[in-house]
């Protein structure tokens, strides 16, 4: 239910963290991770996922495979 | 507390109007040809044909003046890590020890880490009187980080300029709150005023939430940059243009952008050439986009030139640069070594070195005057470039071998003016001469006459005269516009003797990478 950063490709840059929606998005060992549990994907909120749309590079903000995709409240 | 006031006096609110700011700007235009000083064109210490109130702001600040860049020194704090636009010569994904591109840095700072490194290089270098924040990112991409850093160095260190360098996307929602830090100087890139060319340059903007792509992007993104250019002028606050030279894409109309620029009442203009080396990974280092040779940006910067002030004494630093423009003393400074230093703010210690430096500016331009009357009879056509090694101080005071770079002057009977620097590969290394010899800086200088240097070895010296270049240690010491004039006068007359031949020089390469002490 979230988006990931792959750690190999992010920059640390921070242009992620205050972008989120949901402060989802933190800093940890070097580089910035997303809380699955807090992610939302950005619906609701915005068209796109911010990070992904902000990232500067390229595939590093993916859907996080291994949690199921979120599901807005009905 | 006095100089407190003062600075406070800098572009404070309702300080101009912009009419009044532009009215200065166009003033501030200065002929292409005979200028007898360089960026600043003009005679005396330099202030040329800028109003004394733009003089005043920037008389002390190496990066706008070509006469202060001898004398003091600007420090970079690396704060503002994140971005909201992708550049094709920019590569975020590349930063390493060995990185050396313009606006790469190794470390990150927190504005408190930041403002204890600025107050522990300002007790260690009296010559610091400028702190900008210049990326690695852009730093209205990251305001909170950026006044917080100008907030913090203000409370302790108000005698130390502040500035700031910015792509200008979010440029018209932060002029307030420039204004208010008493920011007084700011830097918009600006690349293109024609969204098809900035289409070339930018492949999207992240904007309003939204990631935003061709010429819609590059559309926004000029409107914001100007619309922000004419918000802080009017609000007297100093803007510097900065523009990237992109053979092929960009370099004629750079003259547009100039015009633009100009009549929203930007007083200096930097045009700087392209870095684009493959292994920097960047898209025009991939797609083999080329930079510019030293006589193309040199022939785009004399065209502009009859606009208004081109500056030319651009390093390219790296955005957490310390130091004089000729030299990176970041090394001594990590946050390691700053957070155990011992800090005393001496104000009165830095105003006295300030103060000194005032004097010997006096002396360097009455000797260049001296010195150019000498030339009042010469009516010669001649105009050689002529390449000087200098450590500072506005003295050829360097050894050719230990020369990291060279500062080129055009002279011609009208007078020396500074047109750029050009950086070379060290040419002695630990008492060796480097693996690949001489070669590389005579292509850097190879548009150049003469070298004048403080001392210089038999073998370069030989190799140097083979390609035309004469190396010169007659100066050693002297006063750098004043020597290039003196040597001038001595060349037209061997000229005139039939001694010596006069030649018109080549074209020069300009090396890959911002400056790096290595």
């Amino acid at each position: 239910m979230a988006y990931k950063i792959i750690a190999s490709q992010c920059t640390s840059c921070s242009a992620c963290e205050p972008e989120c929606p949901n402060v989802a998005i933190y800093e940890k060992g070097g580089t910035f991770v997303i809380n699955p549990k807090k992610c939302t994907e950005c619906l609701g909120h915005f068209d796109v996922p911010q990070c992904v749309a902000v990232c500067p590079v390229e595939n590093t903000c993916v859907i996080d495979n291994s949690v199921p995709r979120y599901q807005a409240p009905a | 507390m006095q100089k407190l006031l003062q600075l406070q006096d800098f572009g404070g609110p309702g300080a101009k109007t912009l009419d009044e700011v532009r009215r200065e700007a166009a003033q501030g235009g200065c002929s292409s040809t005979g200028g007898s000083g360089k960026a600043s064109c003009g005679s005396g210490a330099g202030q040329g044909d800028l109003s004394p109130e733009v003089w005043d702001k920037v008389k002390n600040h190496p990066c706008y003046s070509e006469q202060a860049h001898h004398h003091f020194a600007r420090m970079h704090v690396a704060v503002a890590p994140a971005c909201n636009i992708q550049c094709n010569y920019c590569n975020r994904k590349y930063d390493c020890a060995n990185e050396s591109r313009p606006g790469v840095v190794s470390e990150k700072l927190t504005p408190e880490q930041a403002a204890r490194k600025v107050l522990t290089v300002a007790s260690t270098i009296p010559q610091m009187t400028v702190l900008g924040v210049a990326g690695p990112g852009d730093p209205l991409a990251n305001p909170g980080k950026t006044f917080k850093t100008f907030e913090l160095v203000a409370e302790t260190a108000p005698d130390i300029k502040l500035c700031l360098s910015t792509n200008g996307l979010t440029l018209p929602d932060h002029v307030d709150r420039i204004q208010a830090m008493n920011v007084d100087h700011v830097t918009i890139t600006i690349n293109m005023v024609d969204p098809e060319i900035g289409a070339k340059i930018y492949p999207w903007i992240f904007y309003n939430h939204r990631r935003i792509e061709g010429v819609e992007a590059s559309r926004i993104l000029s409107e914001r940059q100007l619309l922000g250019l004419e918000m802080l002028t009017a609000r007297g606050i100093l803007v510097k243009v900065n523009s990237v030279m992109i053979p092929g894409v960009n370099d004629k109309h750079l003259v547009e952008v100039n015009r633009a620029v100009k009549s929203r009442g930007a007083f200096l203009h930097n045009i700087m050439p392209l870095i684009s080396e493959p292994e920097h990974g960047t898209v025009f280092g991939l797609t083999g986009q080329r930079g510019p040779t030293a006589q193309e940006l040199k022939a785009l910067q004399d065209a502009c030139e009859g606009e208004m002030n081109m500056m030319r004494h651009c390093r390219q630093c790296r955005a957490d640069a310390v130091g004089l423009l000729g030299e990176d003393r970041s090394a001594e400074f990590s946050t390691d070594k700053v957070m155990e230093m011992e800090v005393e703010y001496d104000l009165e210690a830095r105003q006295a070195y300030q103060a000194k430096v005032e004097q010997e500016r006096e002396v360097i331009a009455r000797a260049k005057q001296a010195e150019l009357a000498k030339l009042a009879d010469e009516t010669s056509a001649i105009k050689i470039q002529v390449a000087v090694a200098t450590k500072g101080g506005g003295r050829v005071n360097e050894h050719f071998g230990h020369a990291h770079e060279f500062q080129i002057y055009e002279v011609s009977t009208t007078g020396a003016k500074f047109i750029g620097h050009r950086r070379v590969d060290l040419y002695c290394e630990g008492g060796y001469a480097s693996a690949d010899g001489v070669e590389p800086i005579i292509r850097a200088l190879n548009d150049c006459s003469a070298v004048l240097v403080a001392k210089i070895g038999v073998c370069p010296k030989d190799s140097l005269e083979g390609a035309g270049i004469e190396a010169v240690e007659t100066y050693a010491f002297e006063f750098i516009e004043k020597s290039v004039i003196a040597y001038f006068k001595d060349y037209l007359e061997r000229v005139g003797k039939s001694e010596i031949r006069h030649v018109v020089r080549g074209d020069a390469d300009i090396r890959q990478g911002a400056f790096i002490e290595t």
